[in-house]
């Protein structure tokens, strides 16, 4: 029972230290609404304290996947990272909307055997996780985690084919387009968990620029019973969104991101069902009216 | 006017009515923007774009000043800049659009005249309209000014208002 008490001991620490360093991942693209017959983004993409300051360390561009507008996968170019922050183009040859996404799905724990502590390797799912935990484990902790982080920008008028849900993690769908924002009115979005309306999740939703002034202007909301949630912007700029459940750190920074998966990162858990935690973040750009 | 205007809603051409003239002479709406002529290091004329705007239809685009000519329609990057104009009406249309795309103009006293049926703007039914210029320049501002007007107009009937940066007087008289 102690041990027990110790573990909750170091999990909080571990929950507490993640809301009090919140690392944000995020992807800033040079522009969300585009007009001409072709036309390119280039993405910022890091990990920070500060929106949007790449002033820690990158974010790996090796996973970002791209959607086009008719469904078909797109690609990135001129991807590169530096120390603080990747970069990469997308070049945007179809009219609609375009999602940029980096999504992860994993399963984090540990057992014992033979009177030691053992962490799952990186790279376990679902389909390997059986494999992963060998004969005689026992004090099996496993915590399923997806991350998502994606962004979209739109090539003439915004289209809805890339919001159909894929049914794992945090997705959101759109009443209101996330192309489609002006400061000063009502946007309304729907967010999903494994598929189904995430009721009563945490969003928060705070604007960049964050150096240049004295409180961080963050605008905390949670979703009704059908998921939904209205923000009123309140003035233009981009604007860094996220959601998460089940305990994960804010911002996302797990399974993307560098130094992920390190021991320090993986909480112990007392052995029970499968934990569920997912993550979202997106950022938003609201234009003047 | 005679009777007999029903205005369309719905579609993408929603701004119009299908009436059928009769003997009644077509309605023109003259239309004069004045680009302010500006001392500033860097000039480029300003991205010009006026519409029409109807209460419950889809706005009507009536024309767009911007670079035309450029080689592979590389002019049409910069449309987004006409920021309202794009996102209630340019963001659907594909350029160039005929009738409707033309060259940017010079500082002064710019006219363009739009005949009711014909070319951009269509037979319009009754009712409270407002025409909307706006304009956006690079390296520079931008600037909406709006016209309210009724249709049918009187003969003779002009809206003015003024801008105060990128747009200088705007006006709409209408003759027949």
């Amino acid at each position: 029972m102690k041990a027990r008490y110790l573990i909750a001991g170091a999990i909080s620490a571990l929950l507490l230290s993640g809301a009090a360093q919140a690392h944000r991942q995020w992807m800033l693209p040079s522009s969300t609404s585009l007009s001409g017959n072709e036309s390119w983004v280039t993405v910022d993409a890091a990990v920070s304290n500060d929106l949007f300051y790449f002033d820690h360390v990158p974010m790996r561009t090796d996973n970002i996947q791209v959607t086009q507008p008719d469904g078909t996968e797109g690609k990135i170019e001129n991807s590169a990272t530096g120390k603080y922050r990747s970069t990469f183009d997308v070049h945007l040859t179809k009219p609609g909307t375009y999602r940029i996404a980096s999504v992860s799905t994993g399963i984090m724990g540990g057992y014992t055997l033979n009177g030691e502590q053992k962490r799952l390797p990186r790279g376990t799912t679902k389909d390997n996780l059986a494999a992963a935990i060998p004969a005689g484990a026992t004090n099996v902790q496993t915590i399923e985690a997806s991350n998502r982080n994606e962004i979209y920008v739109t090539l003439g008028a915004p289209t809805s084919t890339i919001f159909k849900p894929t049914g794992n993690g945090i997705e959101l769908v759109p009443v209101t387009h996330p192309n489609d924002l002006v400061a000063g009115e009502a946007a309304t979005f729907q967010f999903l968990l494994d598929g189904k309306p995430a009721a009563g999740l945490k969003v928060t939703a705070i604007p960049g620029g964050s150096r240049y002034r004295d409180s961080s202007g963050q605008i905390d909301l949670v979703t009704g019973a059908d998921g939904k949630l209205t923000i009123t912007w309140p003035q233009p700029g981009m604007y860094w969104l996220n959601a998460s459940t089940g305990g994960g750190r804010e911002g996302g920074e797990g399974m993307g991101a560098p130094g992920a998966g390190s021991p320090a990162q993986q909480p112990q858990r007392p052995a029970g069902p499968p934990q569920r935690r997912a993550s979202y973040v997106t950022t938003l750009e609201v234009l003047a009216p | 006017m005679q009777s007999g205007y029903k205005l369309i809603l719905g579609g993408g051409a929603a701004l119009g009515a299908a009436a059928a003239g009769g003997t009644a002479q077509a309605q023109t709406m003259n239309v004069s923007v004045t680009i302010p002529r500006l001392t500033v290091a860097e000039y480029h004329r300003p991205y010009v774009a006026i519409w029409l705007e109807k209460e419950g239809a889809a706005p009507r685009t009536l024309s767009v000043w911007y670079d035309v000519d450029k080689a592979k329609g590389e002019g049409t990057k910069w449309l987004r800049d006409i920021r309202q104009w794009w996102r209630v009406s340019g963001r659907t249309m594909s350029f160039p659009a005929d009738g409707v795309s033309g060259a940017t103009r010079a500082p002064g006293e710019q006219k363009i005249a739009f005949t009711a049926g014909k070319g951009p703007l269509p037979r319009l039914g009754a009712g409270n309209y407002t025409l909307v210029v706006e304009a956006a320049r690079e390296v520079g501002g931008r600037e909406l000014v709006r016209l309210p007007f009724s249709w049918p107009p009187k003969t003779g009937a002009a809206v003015r208002a003024k801008g105060n940066s990128e747009l200088g007087a705007v006006s709409v008289s209408f003759s027949k």
